[in-house]
């Protein structure tokens, strides 16, 4: 054999070592388990929890592939609602993030270069405590004890306002839903931000343009693909969430991720818990695409 | 540089939104009441309660180790993936490497779930915990390392091969010295999420183990007292040390993260 063929045959080799064992791994645990969800949703769910067999050889028990599941799906709007509350959740947790997110974005992008790692480290590190501890902090917050509780309804109050119970409440779930994600939506709005340049800025004036012409004729259009990606960072894992409801939520604040856990874990019925993940997952593709479609067209704009 | 007052105070009620809630669980922590409403007084109370709760200690047991073993094999998973993106630019690769990340967390959780008990007939335990949390730290590790391999010159593995250095020499002593930093920041990362993790730990646990996370979930939906805030307070101590660490390994990962 040549030096040449020994030598690419090296390179084949090493491909294959490097590549080979993460690929195998996410093969097994990643690729294997989405295909088995997408046929458990076919069959039908087992007598005490689980899938039933596919096939027994008894006539009696249900057996083989269904679309029952599906069908089920499409015949209660009590889905399609939840489906839709989700939707409208995710985004008005968006929205809000957007809102609070863009001025302290702005504001670090347009500080000195040395103390806006700083900034932004200040936006991760709450971000870095646990999950759980973050919403539960607003459980303090808003119980009904707590001095803020205590405020508002003391406000209503004097308005004439009948008093109000902030925890449990869809108040509640809308606030924890804020509060988790909006790194998520500050450091890719901060990242675009930073890269403007000022001089567009300062053209603009030049041309007559006030503050707000600035803003909205300037800053504005430029930094649309930085709100689209931290739209779609928020927007995605809210529409999933199942503990912020479950924590802080009342019994009727249920979302898809709830539906989906009780399936799991409570009722037992795992075809139907596989067909509502996989209308969460086109959910998901299709926000996705939009957001894809929506940033790319601006990229050429 | 423009920034008006009005910036500054909407920035600034910005980052006291998220930091107050955070200091409110620390300061009741040192409460002398039962009930997280106002302040009594200062006490050590909840630490001496949280170092006799047995449960919480082998919660806590389960948590490090579950993160030591998930994070190490994770990170050497990931750290070979992110290689592989660089150099081979594999798609399918890359798309396994990135989706779970991206997908909402639940979808990862209950597919598992199914696989282990309908295809592994596996009992739920420590082991489908770490198989599973393995899964989606890759993908943070891969990330990791893929940035600092793109933000290296290649003419220095063309030096390396000129000079006579075999793919493996070239490797060992100038690939791997470079991406250090990138696979120390990446393991640390790993194990932070392991420790926090807590949808698909939930869904992949069983009933026989508790995790640190799970605890603190039970204790929230049961029965409220300060010791959650304690166990939080000294759990926020624990991931910042974390992220000192990973910052001094690798300043650039903390900026380009998201």
């Amino acid at each position: 054999m040549s030096d040449e063929r020994k030598l690419s045959r090296a390179v084949r080799i090493t491909k294959w070592l490097v590549s080979g064992p993460p690929f195998v791994y996410l093969l097994l645990f990643f690729v294997a388990p989405s295909i088995i969800m997408v046929l458990a949703s076919f069959r039908y769910p087992g007598e005490f929890g689980g899938l039933a067999p596919l096939a027994t050889g008894d006539p009696a028990t249900l057996q083989g592939l269904t679309l029952e599941t599906y069908q089920f799906f499409f015949s209660d709007v009590i889905y399609g609602y939840v489906f839709f509350k989700s939707f409208l959740v995710a985004l008005a947790t968006t929205l809000i993030c957007l809102l609070l997110a863009y001025p302290l974005s702005l504001l670090i992008a347009r500080s000195p270069k040395k103390s806006r790692d700083l900034m932004v480290l200040l936006v991760i590190l709450p971000f870095a405590s646990n999950f759980l501890i973050r919403v539960y902090a607003w459980m303090i917050i808003l119980g009904p004890q707590a001095a803020f509780s205590q405020a508002v309804n003391g406000l209503l109050a004097a308005l004439g306002v009948a008093p109000v119970h902030l925890l449990f409440s869809p108040f509640a779930v809308l606030v924890g839903m804020v509060y988790v994600h909006l790194p998520f939506m500050v450091l890719p709005l901060y990242t675009n931000l930073e890269k403007h340049d000022p001089a567009l800025l300062d053209a603009a004036q030049d041309l007559g343009a006030n503050a707000w012409q600035r803003f909205w004729r300037v800053t504005f259009p430029l930094s649309l693909p930085g709100i689209f990606s931290g739209s779609a960072l928020v927007f995605i894992p809210v529409l999933g969430m199942f503990a912020i409801p479950d924590i802080l939520g009342g019994t009727g604040d249920m979302l898809i991720g709830n539906l989906i856990k009780e399936q799991f874990l409570g009722t037992r019925d795992w075809p139907f818990g596989s067909t509502l993940s996989i209308m969460l997952t086109i959910a998901v593709l299709l926000i996705v695409w939009v957001a894809a479609r929506l940033g790319g067209r601006r990229h050429y704009a | 540089m423009r920034r008006g007052p009005w910036l500054w105070a909407a920035a600034l009620a910005v980052y006291a939104f998220l930091y107050l809630p955070l200091t409110i669980v620390v300061v009741y922590s040192f409460n002398d009441s039962r009930l997280n409403a106002e302040w009594v007084g200062f006490t050590w109370h909840w630490y001496e309660v949280l170092l006799h709760d047995e449960e919480m200690l082998l919660a806590a047991g389960n948590s490090l180790f579950i993160a030591f073993v998930s994070s190490l094999v994770a990170t050497l998973l990931g750290t070979m993936a992110g290689i592989a993106m660089h150099r081979y630019r594999l798609k399918s690769l890359t798309f396994m490497v990135l989706t779970p990340v991206a997908m909402p967390e639940i979808l990862l959780g209950v597919s598992l779930l199914l696989f282990f008990i309908q295809v592994l007939n596996l009992t739920l335990g420590m082991l489908s915990i770490i198989l599973a949390h393995i899964t989606f730290s890759i993908g943070f590790v891969a990330v990791i390392v893929r940035a600092r391999l793109a933000g290296m010159d290649e003419n220095l593995f063309e030096a390396a091969r000129d000079l006579g250095a075999s793919p493996w020499e070239t490797f060992r002593y100038v690939t791997f010295p470079l991406i250090l930093p990138a696979i120390v920041a990446g393991g640390l990362m790993a194990f932070t999420l392991s420790i926090d993790d807590f949808v698909i730990t939930f869904f992949t646990a069983g009933v026989g183990v508790q995790t640190l996370p799970l605890r603190i979930y039970s204790m929230i939906k049961i029965a409220v007292t300060p010791e959650v805030n304690a166990v939080s307070t000294l759990l926020m101590l624990l991931t910042l040390t974390m992220i000192v660490l990973a910052a001094r390994f690798a300043p650039d990962v903390l900026k380009g993260k998201a």
